[in-house]
């Protein structure tokens, strides 16, 4: 009689188990390998054959030394701690440049929310690598940017922006810009107008009724925004490699170089599993800022 | 309007001493090609319980948003006080609003609320909490000062509003269709606190609404508008005993119109030709409507009675057929028919258990009413 509820729900979990969890649980127990010059490039494999006795040798060869390596070499921890900081900035930023763009949005005419909504959308319909690659030619040395400021004058010598953390900070505020903008103005659309009339009625100026009224009311966009750029920006890989330099830092790239470079797969299962531990807490208070918003809603 | 002995009647609009409040003066206010209010000159007196009443798209909103100071009029002027307010932006007038949807900070206390206008006035932020604490006091919800809006019921919120409206002490107070969001029982209660509030506050109430019955219960005096002017400013009584026009009698109450042309006239009393082959209807009005003016006999309809036998008592008596009868529970309404088709409504007091049980469909029937039960109208 509940099978239909029971298949319902079941779905969802299947899908989460064999898309997230079996796929984690991979990865987490190649963290736990070595390294060989074999292929797969890592000891021990799974071999059922042998039965009870290749299953407890099998387990026995599991050891934590990767996760212990991580924290004595000093790349890491510094890796993650630039990463951190650099998805902190860049999130700080995104949000600094994508609150005007949503409120403005969110005070146009209803004629006109499509389609400054369908251009924050736009960018979606080219492949991000390759937006991420013309950036290349608008940052470079030789590049527009640089030709345009030469050209009204603004500096004589062309600016070193490309291959250095200023490049990756434009990359992931372009990229991540309406993970931003879209909840904060989801935030500010539905708000009452007849608020901030009140808001001014009672006394306030216009600049104190959006500081106190409008402002606080967009908050839970905003977090939502937030979480919804600060999350992939940790883990990004290809802005970093594509805009970053030598000396950019970041964790994402780290994992490339230990994967493909070094094939030391090992190593980087141990800094994907690193990564997705600190993920968590950003993942678990984003869930708490949205559930929190649905229990106001009601 | 009657009133016992010589208690002071409250009527500063038949004292030319007294200075009005607010004056609009010839205001005409446009949105584009569109005639919002059309040259309109009003007064409102201190301590007035004021309604604005109409349909939806009169101008009533308007003629409020543009006290509040959210519009500002085309043309003419708005004095408060007998200053000019047109350059004072809405958050230096003393003028506060009870919006409609309320608008309650969701993300604020039902005290912060309140306290909102208070931290914005020159008023020392030792007193706030004191302040704070009377408005609750006021509309009776003290122990729900620490509750968000959502955390309340609808009734509730609306004393917010209210509250928080008040908090200022303004010189006026606009409620823009303040009881619109409650259900029936509960919007009279609160018709009857608002009234308890503004005598107990003594501030000025100027109300928005499209409910006639509601502008009734807490006016003292009416504005009823159409296509931005006013059609009639006077007393709850004499709005629907005195209706000026067709309009206001249509629009407050049940009415029987009938139109027809004044016949012979003996100084404010007229006998209105009507139908063909029917009796002249003797009827009280202004003096000195030209004979064979287009005109309307409008009758309210408890002021009409209704018998099987032909009254003897009454100048006018029509004959008719029962065709509908609406048994509202206190009251009875009948529609009559007419020999020459002209329904007439006729109202009966339900005084007595199962009445009238002698009175049913298809009945030949006199309906009745004296000379002055109902008025000449020729606007």
């Amino acid at each position: 009689m509940n099978f239909r509820r029971l298949f319902l729900i079941a779905t969802p979990y299947f899908w989460l188990l064999a898309l997230f969890l079996v796929p984690f649980l991979i990865v987490f127990k190649i963290s736990l390998s070595d390294t060989a010059i074999a292929i797969p490039p890592y000891t021990p494999t799974l071999d059922l054959s042998g039965g009870w006795a290749s299953i407890k040798s099998f387990f026995s060869e599991l050891d934590i030394e990767n996760f212990i390596f991580l924290t004595e070499d000093s790349l890491y921890w510094k890796a993650y701690l630039s990463s951190l900081q650099i998805a902190g900035v860049s999130t700080l930023l995104t949000l600094i440049v994508g609150y005007p763009i949503a409120y403005g949005m969110a005070q146009s005419s209803d004629s006109w929310r499509p389609t400054l909504m369908m251009l924050v959308i736009l960018p979606f319909w080219t492949s991000f690598l390759i937006r991420v690659y013309s950036w290349i030619g608008i940052l470079s040395n030789e590049g527009f940017l640089n030709q345009f400021l030469q050209w009204i004058g603004l500096t004589s010598e062309p600016l070193t922006i490309l291959n250095t953390n200023y490049a990756v900070y434009i990359g992931i505020i372009y990229t991540y810009l309406p993970f931003m903008v879209l909840p904060i103005y989801s935030a500010l659309e539905k708000m009452d107008g007849s608020l901030i009339e009140a808001a001014e009625d009672l006394g306030c100026s216009r600049l104190s009724a959006f500081w106190l009224v409008t402002f606080p009311l967009s908050r839970p966009g905003m977090i939502a925004g937030c979480f919804l750029v600060f999350i992939p920006a940790l883990g990004e890989f290809v802005i970093p490699s594509l805009l970053g330099g030598s000396g950019t830092l970041m964790i994402g790239k780290v994992l490339w170089e230990e994967f493909f470079n070094n094939r030391d797969w090992p190593v980087a299962s141990a800094v994907a599993v690193v990564l997705l531990l600190i993920l968590i807490i950003p993942i678990i208070l984003f869930q708490r800022n949205e559930q929190k918003q649905r229990e106001a809603d009601q | 309007m009657a009133q016992p002995g010589n208690k002071p009647v409250f009527a500063p609009w038949n004292d030319p001493s007294k200075k009005p409040l607010i004056q609009f003066k010839n205001v005409t206010k446009k949105f584009g090609e569109f005639v919002a209010i059309d040259n309109l000159t009003l007064d409102i007196y201190a301590k007035e319980f004021f309604a604005l009443l109409g349909p939806s798209g009169c101008g009533k909103t308007t003629l409020m948003r543009m006290l509040a100071g959210f519009e500002n009029p085309t043309s003419g002027t708005i004095l408060l006080d007998g200053q000019d307010i047109a350059k004072v932006p809405p958050n230096k007038r003393a003028v506060n609003m009870m919006f409609q949807s309320y608008a309650l900070f969701p993300h604020l206390s039902v005290a912060n609320n309140i306290a909102f206008g208070l931290k914005r006035s020159p008023m020392p932020k030792q007193e706030i909490p004191a302040r704070v604490e009377e408005m609750l006091r006021l509309v009776r919800l003290e122990q729900f000062a620490n509750r968000k809006p959502h955390q309340i019921s609808g009734g509730q919120r609306q004393r917010v509003a209210l509250a928080r409206s008040l908090a200022k002490a303004p010189k006026l107070l606009l409620l823009d269709e303040p009881l619109g969001a409650l259900d029936a029982k509960l919007r009279e209660d609160t018709q009857f606190e608002l009234m308890d509030i503004q005598e107990k506050t003594g501030t000025t109430f100027v109300i928005v609404t499209h409910d006639q019955e509601e502008a009734m219960t807490v006016a003292s005096r009416i504005a009823v508008m159409d296509h931005g002017q006013i059609i009639q400013v006077d007393t709850p009584d004499k709005i629907y005993e005195y209706p000026n026009s067709v309009y206001v009698a249509d629009f407050i109450g049940d009415v029987n119109l009938v139109k027809g042309r004044i016949g012979a006239s003996d100084g404010e009393k007229y006998s209105i030709n009507w139908a063909e082959g029917q009796p002249a209807i003797k009827a009280a009005g202004p003096a000195g409507i030209a004979p064979d003016t287009e005109c309307h006999f409008a009758i309210r309809p408890e002021k009409v009675a209704i018998a099987m036998e032909k009254p003897t008592d009454k100048p006018n008596a029509l004959q008719g057929r029962i065709l509908d009868i609406a048994y509202l529970g206190n009251v009875s309404t009948y529609h009559v028919e007419l020999d020459n088709g002209i329904i007439m409504k006729a109202q009966m007091a339900n005084n007595r258990r199962i009445s009238r049980r002698d009175l049913t469909w298809d009945d030949h029937v006199w309906v009745s009413f004296t000379e002055t039960a109902g008025l000449v109208l020729v606007k």
